[in-house]
């Protein structure tokens, strides 16, 4: 891919400081069940801020480094176009509505946690949470059945957490060099 | 009060840089310092709290806004909500200007590879940790079955299937 594909289309100017607050605020209160594929529609296609390939390359950093997808690429993205206040700007867009949602939520809750029907309520949306837990896991698992030595990482990290309960930073040192050495001998 | 946002604090701002693969890798360790080392709330609260966040907009991260409220009203969402999204975006902020040098370098390949595994055992682990504490009786686990095997076979919305389980809850499951 040349540069020329990836530099920003200069028939549209840079986004201000305000802007990449709206747009993310736009993304965050109705971005129910994943915010991704809104905030690519939002970037890419609506405000055209970039081309589908920079969004993409800007996604895998954001998936490849900690943290959570969506929050990651606001903050990528805003530093992009307008520096650190530019990123705080985006992060403050994404999380506002969130935020105050999750937190009226929390209030409801608090207050009615112990009626018999919200107990109820609650025991079935938990259930239905862990249901969407459980298929997540399977699909992201798929591509593994045909790599049995990462099946074989895969099943150790979850016997280390679910099983053992043993705290996830000593977990994680442990298993991800071991897991990219061994992806390193057994590269193509 | 004070100790409690320090240990809010603490606890959300070393998730942050654990959280490979997104949000849902880093729920057993939020679970087992909220639940099993701070003693907070009990595992099924933390289902439920999981269960709410999923339910409202935004990242999948919101849980830990939740929890902060929960635990230190809003002072402690606040600093959770800082906390679970601060280290891990200043770390992309230093990261986006030398990561377009080696996007095209083998070994950026050789560690996604690698890290892909340990994700998927630690989204596994998530799963089966909320099962095992949202799940208290045949009837929800049976709701939870029927939830991940359409969401395995079916294009519908997660919100759906999320009322879908909030509605047999109400009926009786829970």
């Amino acid at each position: 891919m040349s540069d020329a594909v990836i530099t920003p289309p200069v028939a549209h100017a840079k986004p201000t400081t305000a802007a990449l607050f709206m747009g993310f605020l736009s993304v965050g209160i109705i971005g129910f069940g994943g915010v991704l594929p809104l905030a690519r529609q939002m970037v890419v296609e609506q405000r055209r801020w970039l081309s589908g390939s920079e969004f993409t390359d800007l996604l895998a950093l954001c998936q490849f480094l900690p943290g959570g997808n969506a929050i990651n690429l606001a903050a990528a993205v805003g530093l992009r176009f307008r520096g650190p206040l530019g990123a705080c700007a985006a992060l403050a867009g994404l999380m506002a509505a969130p935020v105050v949602i999750v937190i009226l939520l929390g209030m409801v809750y608090a207050r009615f946690q112990h009626e018999p029907l919200v107990r109820r309520l609650f025991a079935g949306l938990a259930a239905g949470a862990a249901g969407l837990l459980v298929a997540l896991a399977c699909k992201i698992a798929a591509p593994l059945w045909r790599r049995p030595v990462g099946a074989g990482v895969a099943v150790l990290c979850f016997v280390a957490i679910a099983a053992l309960h043993w705290p996830l930073l000593p977990t994680m040192l442990v298993m991800a060099p071991l897991s990219v050495l061994v992806a390193w001998q057994l590269r193509a | 009060m004070t100790d409690t946002l320090l240990s809010l604090a603490g606890i959300f701002l070393r998730l942050s840089l654990l959280a490979f693969g997104g949000g849902n890798t880093v729920l057993p360790e939020m679970q087992r310092e909220v639940v099993e080392v701070h003693r907070w709330m009990t595992a099924t609260d933390f289902a439920s709290l999981f269960a709410l966040a999923q339910a409202a907009p935004g990242p999948n991260l919101m849980v830990a806004t939740l929890i902060g409220f929960r635990v230190a009203g809003l002072p402690g969402a606040l600093v959770a909500t800082v906390g679970i999204i601060g280290p891990s975006s200043v770390l992309t902020m230093a990261t986006v200007s030398v990561w377009h040098r080696f996007r095209d370098k083998p070994w950026r390949r050789v560690v996604q590879a690698g890290i892909t595994p340990v994700t998927v055992g630690f989204v596994a682990a998530t799963a089966a940790v909320i099962v095992k504490a949202a799940d208290v009786n045949l009837a929800l686990t049976a709701v939870t079955a029927v939830v991940a095997g359409l969401s395995l076979a079916t294009r519908l919305h997660p919100l759906w299937l999320l009322g879908g389980g909030g509605l047999l809850g109400v009926l009786g499951a829970g």
